[in-house]
């Protein structure tokens, strides 16, 4: 006789917490051969304005911890993502119906690119800020900032584990915090590394992650006048220049959608394009 | 007169020989507009300066062609080191004729002699020497190895510094290798004129760079032209998100320098006097008709009274008339609809509670004059705590602890600029840290240098330009490498490596 399993039930993931829509409403994930898999929440236009909140509330700890830090708690991700890489591989192979190899690979590359983003954290500023030989008696530096609350909508196609990190990863670097929006038929490896998140010492808030429709949120994190950033990039299929449009109401920063299997590829740009250079003026007082 | 009055001391037009019409400036050559042409005037006196051509939606499609065509043709295969040639060029030309330039941007915008002889035009020269050097060196702007320029670049820019936002936008822009539109500010488009005899001395290929001047028509025509690459505007909020709209959806690059509601936060451990002066400096400089101007004071509850009663002493000893006089300080405001506006803004911190002071001071009969004014006992929801006046209006905040200065100042929308007063270094550091705002200057204020990267945060707009990061602005990174593509921030332009790339995933064996 087998033993009956236990499925999981599939939340949100907003300030550190695992809640169901408050709208109530679910939606069946079905495998890719068709079969029921579960019910995934299907997030409001309130949960989105949850998760902004709790992304904002989470922004003065994230920026303000020390950039060693959060390189460490990016490559604890990794880690335990490492440990629970049979249950990833597996929703991955059920939900996009792919060989365990090539859910494997996917994973695998998931951990390497949390690895890869973990060490930016104290180095970008090296590299994209320097000092300015200015004509005066000042000493002047630049350095880039976190933008602040970043809402993605993420890769909607290829992998779902690696789309998802692949945009999220770039924006903590920073110290931005995220409102995400899952892969819409493939959503439930992004709940699970919720739980990977809720783990591994990042801060409640830092990441939330809404599951459901894309269409239906995106407009409300576009004009959101406490969203200062919006990765576009898995909004392709969306009308994504009315986002783009609703998004200059307060010059919310826009990266346009991304398609092809180089979407969201890691590159120090992506860092650095949801950060704000700053440049300070010291006077030097004559001695 | 007493002897401690000052003699007029006004400063020779002979300099200048103006014409009295101008042209649209395209493909190398002044040639006539299909608008109406209309007047610039002396903001001063309100007499006629000269006839400026009106660039109509044609005299644009025109204008993008000639840039088109010269970005394809000329500009474009030429070196960098022949690129930054012509540049320093027209750097040593605007040195040599700094004095003829001061002098007619002080008569068209009506800021003081002094300000444009010492400040904007050496900027300009400085702007454009500091470029000239970036055009053969662009591997190192920060978007990795041979970066390419973007084609041709929209410019719209304000009345505030004419010339000065000219060099803001040309310099970088030909340095990366780009071709240029640019539209001046309908009221003071005069420089700019100037500046395109400037470029026939340099003998720069024509089409490089060209000129169009008109109305506000001709700038939204300019930047929504479908031939442009990049679009640069500096001006108004509310233009620049018009602006963030109308790319939507298109690969145009944009840099937005918007407005601003600067805090200069005063502690009671400051150099009082290096503040009054920064003060003073940071909102009655070019009659507060600065983007980046501290029009919110915010001092410390305890020094309050000390420092309002030096404020207003210095404002006392302020000379406000002539700007053609060496010895003025505060010259005319720009525009009628400028002095409207600032009037009413005031009117309204009146009507709000608002403590209304300016210093005895006699206005001239003719121009656009309005009297430095400081307003006491404002509160965070004043509409004079958080709407830009762009005039010489300073509005007086307090508080008590720098957790309550961090929250004031970053209380707005904004974010351009901040100023900090203190003498405690460690203070200084930590306060700035949690500024919101892009430029900020510690123990001293407003202060510009080509090397300097200056852009805001929020709704001040995104881009940077000066310094390094204001060269990648005007660049992107060689084809096939993939950089985030970005419309908005300027991810673009910050960084040496920014090709760097993650190792391509390696297939691991199985666990």
């Amino acid at each position: 006789m087998t033993r009956l399993a236990v499925p999981k039930t599939y939340k949100l993931y907003i300030g550190g917490k695992f809640p169901r829509s408050e709208s109530g409403r679910v939606y069946e994930i079905r495998s890719h051969g068709g079969g029921f898999l579960a019910n995934a929440a299907q997030a409001s236009r309130k949960d989105a304005r949850d998760a902004v909140v709790a992304a904002r509330s989470a922004l003065g700890g994230w920026a303000g911890a020390t950039a060693y830090n959060r390189g460490q708690v990016l490559y604890r991700i990794a880690e335990l993502l490492e440990g629970r890489r049979v249950q990833f591989i597996d929703e991955i192979v059920q939900t996009e119906g792919v060989t365990p190899n090539a859910a494997s690979a996917q994973v695998d590359e998931a951990i390497d690119r949390w690895v890869w983003y973990a060490g930016w954290a104290d180095k970008y500023v090296q590299v994209a800020g320097n000092a300015n030989p200015v004509s005066g008696p000042y000493f002047n530096i630049s350095v880039p900032e976190p933008t602040g609350v970043v809402a993605i909508i993420a890769p909607q196609s290829g992998g779902s584990l690696l789309g998802l990190v692949s945009a999220v990863a770039p924006a903590l670097v920073a110290g931005n915090t995220v409102v995400v929006v899952a892969n819409e038929t493939m959503p439930l490896s992004a709940v699970s590394l919720g739980e990977v998140l809720a783990t591994s010492d990042v801060p409640g808030g830092v990441v939330n992650i809404l599951t459901g429709s894309p269409a239906e949120m995106a407009p409300w994190l576009a004009s959101h006048a406490d969203v200062n950033a919006i990765d576009l990039v898995g909004a392709g299929d969306l009308d994504w220049v009315n986002l783009q449009i609703d998004a200059a109401e307060t010059l919310t920063r826009v990266l346009q959608p991304e398609n092809g299997p180089d979407a969201a590829s890691p590159s120090l740009a992506r860092i650095v394009a949801f950060t704000e250079t700053k440049t300070i003026w010291h006077t030097k007082g004559l001695i | 007169m007493t002897f401690l009055d000052y003699a007029p001391a006004p400063e020779s037009q002979a300099v200048l020989h103006l014409r009295p019409d101008y042209g649209l400036f395209i493909n190398g050559d002044f040639v006539p507009g299909r608008g109406v042409p209309f007047q610039t005037i002396n903001p001063a006196t309100e007499k006629p300066i000269a006839m400026i051509a009106h660039a109509n939606t044609a005299d644009v499609d025109t204008a993008v062609a000639a840039a088109r065509r010269a970005y394809d043709r000329t500009w474009s295969k030429l070196s960098g080191s022949d690129r930054g040639k012509y540049l320093f060029r027209i750097a040593r030309l605007v040195q040599e004729r700094a004095r003829e330039l001061a002098v007619a941007e002080t008569l068209d915008n009506g800021k003081p002699i002094k300000e444009s002889r010492d400040v904007d035009v050496p900027l300009v020269a400085a702007w454009f020497f500091y470029y000239a050097g970036w055009a053969d060196k662009l591997d190192h702007a920060g978007v990795g190895p041979t970066p390419s320029s973007r084609g041709v670049a929209a410019q719209v820019i304000p009345w505030n510094f004419p010339l000065l936002m000219l060099a803001w936008k040309i310099a970088p822009a030909l340095a990366a290798g780009n071709t240029v539109v640019l539209k001046p500010a309908e009221t003071t488009s005069l420089t700019a004129l100037l500046f395109a005899e400037i470029l026939q001395q340099a003998d720069l290929p024509a089409g490089v760079v060209n000129i169009v001047t008109g109305g506000r028509e001709t700038g939204q025509a300019l930047v929504g032209h479908p031939d442009v690459n990049l679009v640069a505007f500096t001006g108004s909020t509310g233009a620049g998100r018009a602006i963030a709209r109308s790319v939507a959806g298109t690969d145009k690059k944009v840099i937005l320098e918007l407005g601003g509601k600067a805090a200069n936060i005063v502690f009671d451990d400051a150099p009082i006097d290096q503040a009054v002066e920064g003060i003073v400096n940071g909102i009655f400089f070019n009659q507060g008709h600065v983007c980046c101007a501290g029009s919110r004071l915010l001092v410390q509850e305890s020094i309050h009274d000390e420092v309002i009663d030096r404020l207003k002493q210095r404002l006392s000893t302020l000379r406000l008339g002539d700007p053609l006089d060496k010895n003025t300080d505060i010259g005319a405001i720009n525009s009628a609809d400028q002095l409207r506006r600032i009037r009413e803004l005031t009117a309204i911190g009146e009507q709000e509670g608002g403590e209304r002071w300016s210093p005895a001071c006699v206005l001239p009969d003719s121009g656009f004059w309005f009297a430095p004014t400081i307003f006491t006992n404002v509160s965070t929801s004043h509409r004079i705590a958080r709407e830009e006046v762009f005039g010489p209006v300073l509005s007086v905040l307090t508080f008590r602890t720098p957790a309550e200065a961090i929250a004031k100042a970053n209380n707005t929308p904004y974010g351009l600029s901040a100023g900090i007063w203190t003498e405690k270094g460690s203070r200084i550091l930590a306060v700035a840290d949690k500024l919101r705002a892009g430029v900020i200057w510690a123990n001293t204020f407003n202060r510009f240098d080509p090397a300097s990267p200056f852009g805001g945060y929020k709704e001040s707009g995104y881009g940077r330009e000066g310094g390094r990061h204001g060269l990648a602005s005007y660049l992107k990174p060689a084809a096939g490498r993939s950089a985030a593509r970005t419309v908005a921030t300027a991810p673009a332009e910050s960084s040496p490596e920014l090709d760097a790339k993650a190792p391509v995933s390696r297939k691991k064996a199985a666990k």
